[in-house]
């Protein structure tokens, strides 16, 4: 090791906030899409563990990787579409139901995920941005997966659709208020399904990251909340996807912290280290939060916010 | 939805006397029973789909759950911690708010249990147990309270703030039991230093389930009371029905959501104190074995009812007694368990749509069919 000093933290936090950043990013740009629909899906956590099942089984099974990302968003929209279809009933609580399809998302993840525990698949590719040093830390730290960049440019794409285009202005009036909407002709309980369903197909891409790149291996301890902590960190980015990008790399550096101080043989206190993103996560949460006014850019018919 | 609530009054004299009566009433129990069969006989048609037999796979349950005294014994055991968990649901949910921390408020309970047993190890159990008692009660009140508080005073989401705090409990646990409070002499399952004899917790007599089943199905019954028969109940459920009209006719609801919440932190605590005193004899990480999710479904199916909860839990205890046997015998994994309550738990929800729509349970309208 060259002698970089406590440098080696910074880097080693920068390197892991992109990193640990992606399925946060993926995660909370499906649940903005979902949200500003006017719904809330807290079932993404499930979606995001069946998604790194799928997608690992299928990308062991074909060889392809890539196959395995269609497979995890495949998956993680059916997961949207059945929540979707059952909040379409009147007077079902769409919380609840994000519980119960956490539950079943996970179940039927370590379900059909035991035989692949023990199983190689082919990684995700990354590219690699550190070509400029000579430092190896600085190397690690800039191999960028391609997956970061695809959610890179989807965080501005879809910014972009819900400012300029027809699609992103007619999930905002479903989002804002359901009476408008249906006086414009539109149908919100259709809408609202359809947007949980992309929404869910983007949560199971960020599982997909998390099996086939980093950690990049199946097993039942793969995510430990993330896909929970993605769907705080949107009322944090105040459901603007753009902030969402940058709230993800801030939470994926916390995250980092753990596994960095751990490298550079600080054990003392490693699991409140661990816990990190999570006290960031309520922090946040508590910091941003109000019980007076309405947060601004909160959609309108939003349960959580009303 | 708005026609059909104007065209039924909210309340309305039973004109059909005992039937009526009979019939009103039945509706929260047939509903939540066929949800309950719904949810059996799509997991059942997903077993099918994996080649497995759905009666093998119900037998079994039955025999290794319910078929034996020796399999009572085992689902009664597990029940106490459910029981303690559902009411830490059930009792927010009274007031509207979706807790599914539980788990939170039972790994820190169980901690504080075991950190004053091993503090106290030198003094009568006179002191000790009511100490430890304590302790885990307050931690799990404080743990939950905390949830309510900031729901209230900052507009926090319970829901997502709960589940957080569920997993800072975790880390918080495995930090305090591997490191400061760590027994030196537990070596390959960190744990806290093992209790006394005279501090833990021993069986009913002639039942050999321990005593946190009793302490739990008493809590479910006074509960209830608090609920049902108490002006704190009342307020709540008024609260619980719409909070601003509560906040303007000058109810308390700060301190009923912050008393709700704490309550049902702190009887999650007990089932912490019960796990480290009547079965584990340390706090180490067994406690986070995810009685705290079960119990969120468990309240779900007993609509929040307190004595509902009892019957619910006994039947989700069984099921999780009999999966070692299932895993063994039909060769599944250990997560069929959770498939089959992440079925349950969509079908019950699913069920709330259909209340209101059965003329068979509206007595008021009989006569006009």
């Amino acid at each position: 090791m060259e002698d970089l000093g406590l440098w080696v933290i910074p880097l080693a936090i920068l390197g892991g906030a992109i990193r640990v950043s992606t399925p946060f990013l993926f995660v909370s740009l499906g649940e903005v899409l979902t949200e500003r629909s006017g719904r809330i899906n807290l079932g993404l956590e499930g979606t995001l563990v069946f998604g790194a099942m799928s997608a690992y089984a299928i990308a062991y099974l074909t060889g392809s990787p890539w196959l395995g990302v269609l497979a995890a968003a495949a998956g993680g929209a059916v997961f949207g579409l059945i929540h979707g279809l059952i909040c379409w009933l009147p007077r079902v609580n769409d919380i609840a139901v994000g519980i119960a399809m956490m539950i079943l998302g996970m179940g039927l993840a370590f379900y059909f995920g035991k035989p692949y525990v023990q199983p190689v698949a082919p990684d995700l590719p990354s590219i690699s941005f550190g070509w400029w040093s000579d430092v190896p830390q600085v190397k690690a730290a800039l191999r960028v997966n391609v997956l970061f960049l695809i959610g890179a440019v989807l965080a501005f794409a879809m910014w972009w659709m819900f400012r300029a285009t027809k699609v992103g202005l007619v999930i905002r009036v479903v989002g804002d208020s359901t009476d408008a909407a249906r006086a414009m002709g539109l149908r919100p309980a259709l809408i609202r399904t359809l947007a949980t369903a992309a929404g869910g197909a983007f949560a199971g891409v960020g599982g997909a990251y998390l099996s086939l790149f980093y950690p990049g291996s199946w097993n039942e301890g793969i995510s430990s909340g993330q896909g929970l902590m993605a769907v705080a960190l949107v009322i944090f980015a105040r459901w603007n996807a753009v902030a969402c990008f940058g709230a993800a790399l801030l939470f994926g550096g916390a995250g980092a912290l753990g596994p960095t101080l751990q490298s550079v043989g600080v054990s003392e206190g490693y699991y409140l280290f661990f816990a990190a993103p999570y006290v960031l996560t309520l922090g946040v949460l508590i910091a941003t939060s109000s019980p007076t006014r309405a947060m601004t850019g909160a959609p309108g018919e939003l349960s959580i916010t009303k | 939805m708005t026609d059909q609530t104007a065209s039924t009054p909210l309340v309305t004299p039973s004109p059909n006397g005992f039937l009526g009566m009979l019939a009103r009433r039945s509706e929260a129990v047939i509903l939540p029973l066929a949800a309950l069969l719904v949810g059996f006989a799509v997991f059942s048609i997903f077993l099918l789909l994996q080649g497995k037999s759905p009666t093998e796979f119900f037998a079994l349950t039955y025999r290794a759950g319910f078929g034996t005294a020796f399999s009572w014994q085992n689902t009664l055991s597990r029940t106490a911690p459910l029981l303690f968990a559902a009411l830490c649901v059930a009792l927010p949910a009274r007031l509207g708010l979706v807790v599914i921390g539980g788990e939170g408020a039972i790994v820190l309970g169980g901690v504080a249990a075991g950190a004053m047993g091993a503090l106290l190890a030198q003094s009568s159990g006179l002191i000790a147990v009511p100490m430890m008692v304590a302790s885990a009660m307050i931690v799990g009140g404080l743990w939950i309270g905390s949830v309510g508080a900031l729901r209230y005073y900052r507009g926090v989401n319970e829901t997502i703030a709960s589940l957080l705090m569920a997993y800072i409990a975790i880390a918080l646990m495995n930090h305090l039991v591997e490191g400061p409070l760590r027994d030196p002499a537990s070596l390959n399952k960190p744990s806290t230093a093992p209790l006394a004899d005279n501090l833990r917790v021993g069986d009913i007599p002639g039942w050999e389930v321990h005593w946190g089943l009793a302490f739990a199905v008493l809590c479910c019954v006074l509960a209830w009371v608090l609920i049902e028969k108490t002006t704190w109940g009342f307020a709540a459920r008024i609260a619980g029905g719409n909070m601003r009209a509560a906040q303007v006719q000058g109810l308390p609801v700060g301190r009923l959501i912050v008393g709700f919440t704490a309550l049902g932190g702190a009887l999650a605590g007990l089932a912490g104190y019960f796990e480290v005193t009547a079965v584990h004899g340390a706090a180490n990480a067994s406690l986070a074995t995810g009685y705290g999710y079960t119990g969120i479904l468990i309240a779900f199916l007993a609509r929040h009812n307190p004595l509902a909860i009892i019957p619910v839990a006994i039947l989700l205890a069984g099921f999780e007694a009999s999966s070692g046997l299932i895993q063994r015998r039909m060769d599944l994994p250990d997560a069929t368990t959770l498939v089959l309550q992440g079925f349950v738990f969509i079908s019950i929800l699913m069920s709330d749509t259909l209340y209101g729509r059965f003329k068979v349970f509206a007595p008021e309208r009989w006569r006009s069919a």
